[in-house]
């Protein structure tokens, strides 16, 4: 029922406006891009998961102008933002800062890449040990590749089901780099 | 009477599920093998039931029949036929029968296609794939029946969101539920691997082909997603990271690493515990996908309507499939044997980094998606993860991986000449280098990342060509001898060399749509005009037109460039009248180099009109790349091995060598049960 | 690696999913609400405004000083526009009148004669009406109407509900606190 009532709520304020209208824009081009950059990360609460900038409900456009007018005042974007969050808490920051809450989240994707990068050194050093490294372990040039291919083709299609196995490519002797 | 037949139809569908996910495995354990044979007319019947049960809703939706629930709450008398249709999965009750549908197909496509399959393997596939059908027809039963009637039945019903009413979205789930449910055969696969405890070439054989399918079904029912947001909800965006969209991704990721990984195990018989582990959160991750966005966890844009009693069933269901899954992973996969060696520079080594990198983007876009709920979870602080953190996060890690994917083909199994592969790659990295500097001369002031993006881009699409060219000695030997070349390429390799470039046009639009997108808004009266980009946008005027179920505001464009005209724009803004929701409908004209887009808004009651104006450069290349990748998908599907399945498990016979006189192949004999297949190639 | 720690490397992947399942079955309690944001104006100050009053009811306008009067005060979003808002007002009437306590409305983007009606038509239960033109609603933090907080003698913000006030909620939330709070 709760849902129910807040379903309603967005109702009452979902249509009216349009993203951002001419009228509301600056006349600074550049002040203009710096609103439209900020507006683009500022979550709307009201549609919940669309940008200030793109919303067309009316508190976002109430939240679009009051962005124009506090850089207009000469507001850095921190400050727009840092007021915003006195008013409505981290939620409507797209881009979460880094804070203690927040640790997990921006250091999590680095913390990953080092695990799995950390397994894959760990598993391929130990292939790798255990590969023959001395002796005709080297790598086919291109034309011996080629070479390979063309045998492959000769012996026709029907034929390369289960004929070659991948086990004796190494076996042939190269040339050492 | 039909929809109490459709009823039925989905309840013997369960009691047939019942018994293809009980006999089958038994006898499987105990080697019976009447037991194991009852899989295949168990699927066949499933799908039957399935088929007629579906067959029954599609037909409430067609002849609107507002005794049911489902359809008075999802469809009117007046939509188009086509959207009547696609209303029958534009819901939650359908949109699971639809599931269901899927999975049944797939099931019956082993039962049938899959006769070369071992008995055993065979048997329990088709009992895994049972008692997943098991677990979604139970929940569509006993939570989510589409077949509840609704009494006394109102004159019409109540429309479908009017949002859904486009030809993009009446596809995109059933293209998308092709590729989640696709996955589940790579699932069961591994599953049953597990039960018998064996992994092999053979294995990740049948395998491949399953996964390349779905692989290409998600690829589309994502690209469709996304081209339906870029031209229905009027702000141009094609991509905004919203976890609807994010839980179609994470089984992409994994699904791209998964086809990789299993070209080792069938190649080289390595990689086998991973892989297994790839198949099996490749499926969970489309299953935690479908309970997301079901039980209404994360607020989206996009969220069917919820109930906790089924999200607490879903629930039940994610936990017994994926945490069986893995529990039965932890259990057995310890004991499987690893496979043949490598060094550290080889085509191996190249995708154990393709897939460690996709596993990564996977993770880090599954911590995005779901952190706000964990934060909440833990401080009961709200928080938002949106579009800043994706892009810093996501980007750094794809950029190395299609730097690699490059390298990668040229790279040999085994071991790999590194220097010999740099050599070959002076002519991309030329070009790469040449594609950035234009880039950054043409744009000027444009960002220097975008200049780097498309250097990349031109060196994938460079390497990846090269590398065709070289297999078919282009240029190095007479024509004739290229083409018999060309013939005799396994299709896989032209699959691969498809794909990859796919994957390169795909980049260059991500970047140009990303870094030179040019938006102009205004207030217009008729025969005012907008310049943007170079062309010039006449405004004619707005009239009122009516379509079946809506009204409609149209305006019309003369697009012209340098006095020269290009097209005609005619925008709608609709309002459907029974939700009484209004929708935009962009115009969208495309030069293949970039798309010029219209969206006209509200009449401000003075004789103008609020028009956006949109020059989207490169978007085109994101739907062409796309589909470049499923043709190489497609590709891949036709190669011989693959179509023919793989051959019977048994020891290779050792029929050559090469062609050198070498014998001496120490310590790297392929392990047991190799099947071999002697080709240097795959996608 | 010994056979007990491989082991536990390979029970990795079902313990990181149990720690989601987790995540997943404290979210499905059906007492959350998913799309529910805490007020951040809690425990600060009221916010600097002055909104003038709604000419026809004859009521002096809202500022801030009228809410650090020593008093405890309840201070309500509402709009004639607003369904809900028709819905909880014969609770927040009865709360206003069971508690003595001085209730000010702020009435959000309404014109003034619907608001008027709108008064007329189920009673008026306010002390003093403000009329926001739309920027109070962000100066307090506001989302969606009807929002309510309970604001102390000092001015302070205590108390903060979204949506529709209903008896359960007046009972259990309201009266206690505006009781502890009057001591």
């Amino acid at each position: 029922m709760r849902r129910l009532g807040f379903f309603l709520l967005f109702l009452a304020l979902a249509p009216a406006a349009w993203a951002v209208m001419p009228d509301e824009r600056l006349d600074d081009p550049v002040l203009e891009a710096r609103a439209r950059a900020l507006s683009a990360d500022i979550r709307c609460l009201v549609c919940q998961n669309e940008s200030i900038d793109s919303s067309n409900a009316d508190l976002a456009r109430e939240l679009r102008i009051l962005v124009r007018e506090r850089l207009s005042q000469g507001d850095s974007d921190q400050e727009v933002l840092d007021f915003l969050v006195d008013k409505y808490g981290d939620f409507v920051l797209f881009d979460p800062p880094f804070k203690a809450s927040t640790y997990a989240l921006w250091i999590g994707p680095v913390i990953l890449m080092l695990f799995g990068v950390g397994a894959a050194i760990f598993y391929i050093r130990r292939q790798a040990r255990a590969f023959p490294a001395t002796d005709g372990g080297t790598a086919f040039t291109q034309e011996e590749d080629l070479r390979v291919q063309e045998i492959l083709n000769d012996l026709g299609p029907a034929n390369l089901e289960s004929s070659v196995t991948e086990g004796d490519r190494s076996g042939k002797p190269g040339p050492r780099p | 009477m039909i929809a109490e037949l459709g009823h039925f139809a989905l309840i013997l569908a369960l009691i047939v599920a019942l018994v293809q996910g009980i006999l089958p495995m038994i006898g499987a354990a105990r080697g019976y093998p009447g037991w194991m044979a009852m899989a295949k007319p168990a699927a066949l019947f499933q799908l039957l039931f399935v088929t007629l049960s579906f067959a029954a809703l599609t037909h409430a939706y067609v002849v609107s029949d507002f005794t049911l629930l489902n359809v008075v709450q999802n469809s009117h008398s007046a939509k188009p036929m086509l959207y009547k249709i696609s209303g029958v999965w534009g819901n939650h009750e359908g949109s699971m029968l639809l599931w269901i549908l899927i999975l049944a197909l797939f099931g019956s496509a082993v039962a049938l296609f899959g006769n070369n399959l071992p008995a055993t393997l065979k048997a329990r596939v088709l009992g895994i794939q049972a008692w997943i059908a098991i677990g979604f027809l139970a929940f569509s039963l006993f939570t989510s029946n589409p077949f509840e009637r609704i009494f006394p039945a109102p004159i019409n019903g109540q429309d479908l969101n009017p949002l859904l009413q486009d030809p993009g979205l009446a596809f995109h789930p059933p293209m998308l539920y092709l590729g989640y449910v696709g996955f589940s055969m790579a699932f069961s696969f591994a599953i049953a691997a597990l039960i018998e405890g064996r992994v092999d070439a053979a294995w990740a054989r049948w395998v491949r082909p399953w996964t390349l399918l779905a692989w290409c079904f998600l690829t589309g029912g994502i690209a469709l997603g996304s081209w339906w947001a870029y031209y229905e909800l009027g702000w141009g965006g094609w991509w905004f990271w919203d976890p609807v969209e994010n839980v179609s991704f994470m089984p992409w990721l994994l699904g791209t690493a998964l086809l990789h990984s299993a070209i080792v195990v069938e190649k080289r018989n390595s990689l086998k515990v991973w892989t297994i582990l790839l198949a099996i959160l490749t499926f969970s991750l489309s299953l935690i996908g479908t309970f997301i966005v079901r039980s209404g966890l994360l607020t989206s844009v996009h969220a069917f309507a919820t109930d906790p009693e089924r999200g607490l069933f879903i629930l039940l269901l994610l936990c017994l499939t994926i945490g069986g899954s893995l529990i039965l992973f932890a259990w057995r996969a310890p004991a499987l044997k690893a496979g043949g060696l490598f060094s550290p520079i080889s085509r191996e080594s190249g995708l154990i980094m393709n897939n460690l990198l996709l596993a990564t983007a996977c993770g880090t876009v599954f911590l995005g998606t779901l952190y706000p709920l964990f934060a909440e979870a833990i401080s009961g602080e709200k928080l938002s993860v949106g579009p800043p953190f994706f892009n810093a996060t996501f980007g750094p890690i794809m950029a190395p991986l299609i730097f690699l994917t490059a390298i990668g083909p040229f790279l040999s199994w085994k071991r790999a000449d590194l220097k010999g592969v740099l050599q070959r790659l002076w002519l991309a990295g030329g070009l790469a280098i040449g594609a950035a500097l234009l880039t950054h001369y043409l744009i000027v002031g444009g960002p220097v990342l975008a200049a780097l993006g498309m250097g990349l881009a031109a060196w994938l699409f460079v390497a990846t060509l090269t590398e065709w060219c070289g297999r078919i000695r282009l240029g190095r030997a007479p024509l004739s001898e290229s083409w018999q070349r060309l013939k005799g390429l396994p299709r896989s390799a032209h699959g691969m060399t498809i794909a990859h470039s796919g994957l390169a046009i795909v980049l260059a639009g991500v970047v140009g749509a990303s870094a030179w997108k040019q938006e102009a808004v205004e207030n217009l009266k008729p025969g005012e005009s907008i310049e943007l980009a170079g062309y010039s946008y006449l405004f004619e005027g707005a009239r009122p037109v009516t379509g079946p179920n809506y009204d409609a505001e149209r305006g019309f464009f003369k697009v012209s460039k340098d006095g020269e005209a290009i097209t005609d724009l005619s925008p709608e803004r609709r309002i459907y009248r029974v939700q009484g929701m209004d929708t935009t409908e962009a115009a969208i004209h495309t030069t293949g180099l970039a798309d010029l887009y219209a969206v006209i808004g509200q009449s401000d009651g003075q004789g103008g009109w609020t028009v956006r104006i949109f020059y989207e450069p490169l978007v085109p290349w994101l739907w062409l790349g796309s589909l470049v990748m499923i043709l190489g998908g497609v590709v891949s599907l036709t190669d011989r091995r693959l179509r023919v399945g793989a051959p019977v498990r048994r020891r290779p016979a050792r029929l050559s060598h090469g062609p050198g006189p070498g014998k001496g192949t120490k310590g790297t004999l392929p392990a047991k049960g190799s099947a071999g297949g002697g080709h240097r190639v795959g996608a | 690696m010994s056979a007990m720690r491989k082991r536990l490397y390979f029970m990795l992947p079902a313990l990181a999913f149990a720690i989601v399942a987790i995540a997943f079955v404290w979210a499905l309690n059906p007492e959350r609400d998913p799309s529910y944001v805490p007020s951040a104006m809690v425990s600060k100050a009221s916010p600097n405004f002055d909104l003038p009053p709604l000419e026809p009811i004859g009521l002096p306008g809202l500022s801030t000083a009228d809410l650090s009067q020593g008093e405890v005060v309840l201070v309500n979003f509402f709009a004639s526009w607003c369904l809900p808002c028709q819905a909880e007002h014969p609770h927040l009437t009865a709360l206003a009148a069971q508690m003595d306590i001085p209730l000010y409305g702020i009435n959000h983007k309404d014109k003034t004669e619907h608001a008027t009606a709108w008064l007329q038509r189920l009673g008026n239960p306010y002390d003093k009406i403000g009329v926001d033109g739309g920027r109070a609603l962000v100066d307090w933090g506001v989302y969606g109407l009807p929002e309510t907080f309970v604001v102390d003698g000092d001015g302070q913000i205590r108390f903060h509900f979204r949506g529709p006030l209903d008896p359960k909620t007046v009972a259990e939330k309201f009266v206690p606190l505006i009781e502890s709070l009057r001591q």
